[in-house]
């Protein structure tokens, strides 16, 4: 058993707003593991985030900074325009699968090309939250949603996109890492990805991107801690949790 | 419409989409994002190699898409902020400007027209007046539409742009044509001193010594989008009181009167002395804006007694003719001479129309459009 | 000298959704009978005095409901 720390308070960029996400959600998690880290690196009120079009759309409504809304898939293209209008402020988009990777995967790819340096929480829970549990473009093979209802069909719906993987053969991005909310292991690695990004931005290093491998008991149709099994399981099996791009130099598996 | 105040310290020779770039540059535009397409190009490389040069921000964007989410993220910063396109990237620079719109963000779009539907043509069109005119976007809302008739124009009202943007929190369109952009023509530039920026408390530029803010176009707290809406409306009608420009020619004594914008105006300015010199009484009436409307100077000139028809003149099928049939409402014949295929009307051609319409009898029923 | 701690859960806050639960290296939190005002069944703590400290349950709570407070 490790040493007491010196306890744990809610972080203050979180606003008092109760979160309207679901129980056990990953969006809640995140939410709150970033606002610790808008503490930890005394940054919140230099930053200006920009939220999706998602589960995530109020995001606003939670983070004592400012933030702004998006078009569905748009938040990497709001958020260069945000950071080339103030390169000094810390610009984040925290996006979910159908926002970053179907709808948005054009400006995702090329921010990324760009290496603006900004930034990118993606949530990935393999399906369409807020619009009822539909197919995303990283869902499993086999995986049932609202749109796949006998179970993905690799060979007319394609495979889950890995998103560090396709971003990890660009040249420009400097930090790209993989982490899974499967536990408390998964919180801790988290934070710990959430802090790096931030920081190599706060270091005027470049693009960083953070893909968290969420979990949605609704959409799931499980209990949060099944939930959790389901993210460590068969999602890690599809998405390998690692870091792919640390100082701009790719990471081998 | 507030002129910029500042004096004229040069000509120069140049095309009507540079002019616009150079408008924007002095009118202090932060941020430029583009993508290419014909026949708006030249504006976007003179951006390419003026705004860095002056450390300030030129992207070429992935896409339409992509550079007018960047203009919008830049409008949120505070930044003043302008992307420009032709017809079918203006398609697709809808879904931005809609929620410009909804979060009532100032921005300035240029249009260089081009032909359509689809991928048309490269030659002048102007065939996107109901797309810029009647909202383009989904939603409830306007933008403003100012419609240039030369290269000078392009200078002038691409700075005029970014003040009313600044002023009303709202998107402008400059809705040229690929005529326009591409004429070479001397140019007075104003110096170089834009016009302040309005404070602009509402932007996003970290919760610093403030309380933290955002910017969003959902609104679903109870009856929130109805007030949002309502508010909306409430700068419309400001803007409608206020900022309709229209410019008349000859229409003191007319009894045909031309209603024309852009370059079918500027040829029709000709087409009125050209009748006159026949016998024929024409006078010009140009809408400059575009939304708002000059609505109610078009029903005041179509209400004179003398005034026996009509004529509207446009490089498309038909579309400020609604706009014109509305106003003038009946109180007068309204005839169309339309120009749909890429080719500039001359003024032979719009002369011809007229000429034509003076022959027909106008008494009694507004006659159909003769395309 | 040994630290005292204390686990505090905002019963408002809480979603039951039970991820604090297996955490705990000593079992000090369960889930109550009763709801709160939103209707979710709870996590409240037992033997709330044991807390070590180690946060693992404020860290894996979702919606920052837990707090851990030094006790002087
Ligand atoms: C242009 C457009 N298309 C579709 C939608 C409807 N829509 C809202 S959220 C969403 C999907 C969000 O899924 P994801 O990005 O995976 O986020 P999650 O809800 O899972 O967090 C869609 C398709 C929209 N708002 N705008
Ligand atoms: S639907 Fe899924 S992603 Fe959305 S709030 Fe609920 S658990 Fe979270």
């Amino acid at each position: 058993m490790k040493t007491p720390t010196s306890g744990y308070q809610r972080p203050a960029s979180l606003t008092d707003a109760a979160m309207h996400y679901c129980a056990g959600c990953g969006h809640s998690s995140v939410h709150k593991l970033l606002a610790e880290v808008l503490d930890e690196l005394e940054i919140r009120e230099r930053t200006v985030g920009v939220a999706p079009v998602g589960c995530a759309v109020f995001a606003y409504f939670y983070f004592k900074c400012d933030i702004s809304e998006a078009a569905h898939g748009r938040a990497a293209a709001v958020a260069t325009g945000i950071k080339r209008a103030l390169p000094d402020r810390i610009v984040f988009s925290y996006q979910g699968d159908g926002d970053l990777a179907a709808i948005g995967l054009t400006e995702t790819v090329h921010a990324a090309n760009r290496g603006e340096p900004i930034t990118v929480i993606f949530i990935n829970n393999t399906v369409y939250g807020m619009t009822g549990g539909q197919m995303a473009p990283t869902t499993l093979a086999g995986q049932i949603t609202a749109t796949s209802p006998t179970g993905r069909n690799p060979a007319t719906m394609g495979c889950p996109i890995r998103m560090c993987e396709l971003l990890n053969t660009l040249e420009q991005p400097y930090y790209i890492e993989r982490v899974a909310l499967d536990g408390h292991g998964g919180m801790v690695a988290t934070k710990k990805a959430l802090l790096t990004a931030f920081q190599t931005q706060v270091s005027g290093k470049g693009y960083s991107f953070v893909e968290v491998l969420s979990p949605c008991p609704t959409h799931f149709r499980c209990s949060p801690q099944d939930s959790l099994k389901f993210v460590g399981q068969k999602m890690a099996a599809q998405f390998p949790v690692r870091i792919f791009r640390k100082e701009g130099v790719p990471v081998h598996a | 419409m507030k002129k910029p105040e500042a004096a004229f310290f040069s000509r120069v020779l140049m095309m009507g989409n540079e002019a616009a770039a150079e408008g924007a540059i002095r009118a202090g535009c932060q941020c430029y994002f583009g993508y290419p397409i014909t026949p708006q190009n030249e504006l976007t490389a003179y951006m390419a190699k003026h705004m860095p040069e002056r450390g300030r921000v030129f992207i070429q964007a992935e896409s339409e898409v992509a550079a007018i989410s960047m203009v919008f993220g830049a409008s949120v910063a505070g930044a003043r902020a302008m992307t420009s396109s032709s017809s079918p990237g203006i398609s697709l620079k809808q879904e931005g400007i809609s929620y410009m719109a909804g979060c009532q963000l100032p921005a300035v779009i240029i249009n260089v027209q081009r032909g359509g539907p689809g991928l048309g043509s490269i030659d002048p069109s102007q065939g996107d007046y109901f797309q810029a005119t009647k909202g383009g976007g989904h939603g409830d809302y306007h933008i403003i539409v100012l419609a240039p008739a030369s290269a000078q124009e392009m200078h002038d009202m691409t700075m005029q742009a970014f003040i009313l943007a600044d002023q009303y929190r709202i998107p402008v369109m400059i809705l040229a044509d690929g005529r326009v952009g591409q004429m070479m023509e001397p140019v007075r530039l104003y110096e170089d001193s834009p016009p302040p920026a309005p404070p602009k408390p509402w932007a996003l530029t970290g919760a610093k010594g403030r309380p933290p803010q955002y910017i969003r176009s959902l609104f679903m707290e109870e009856r929130a989008l109805e007030k949002h809406n309502y508010e909306l409306q409430a700068c419309y009608r400001q803007i409608t009181a206020t900022e309709i420009k229209a410019e008349e020619t000859e229409t003191g004594d007319c009894e045909w009167l031309i209603a024309a914008w852009g370059t079918c105006a500027r040829i029709s300015k000709g087409v009125v002395q050209k009748a006159r010199a026949q016998g024929i009484k024409a006078g010009l009436v140009r809408p400059i804006t575009l939304w708002p409307f000059p609505h109610e100077r078009l029903a005041r000139l179509a209400r004179r007694s003398q005034v026996k028809a009509l004529l509207v003149v446009e490089m498309n099928c038909g579309q400020m003719l609604e706009d014109v049939r509305l106003a003038v409402n009946g109180a007068a014949p309204v005839r169309f001479s339309g120009y749909p295929g890429g080719r500039v009307p001359t003024e032979t051609d719009v002369l011809n129309a007229l000429i034509e319409l003076t022959k027909t009898n106008h008494h009694g029923k507004v006659e159909q459009p003769a395309v | 000298m040994k630290k005292h701690f204390r686990v505090a859960i905002d019963r408002e806050r809480c979603k039951g959704c039970e991820l604090c639960i297996p955490v705990c290296p000593l079992h000090l939190l369960a889930m109550s009978t009763t709801m709160n005002r939103k209707g979710y069944h709870v996590s409240e703590t037992v033997r709330a005095a044991e807390c070590l400290g180690c946060i693992k349950c404020a860290r894996m709570c979702p919606e920052a409901a837990i707090e851990i407070l030094n006790v002087p």
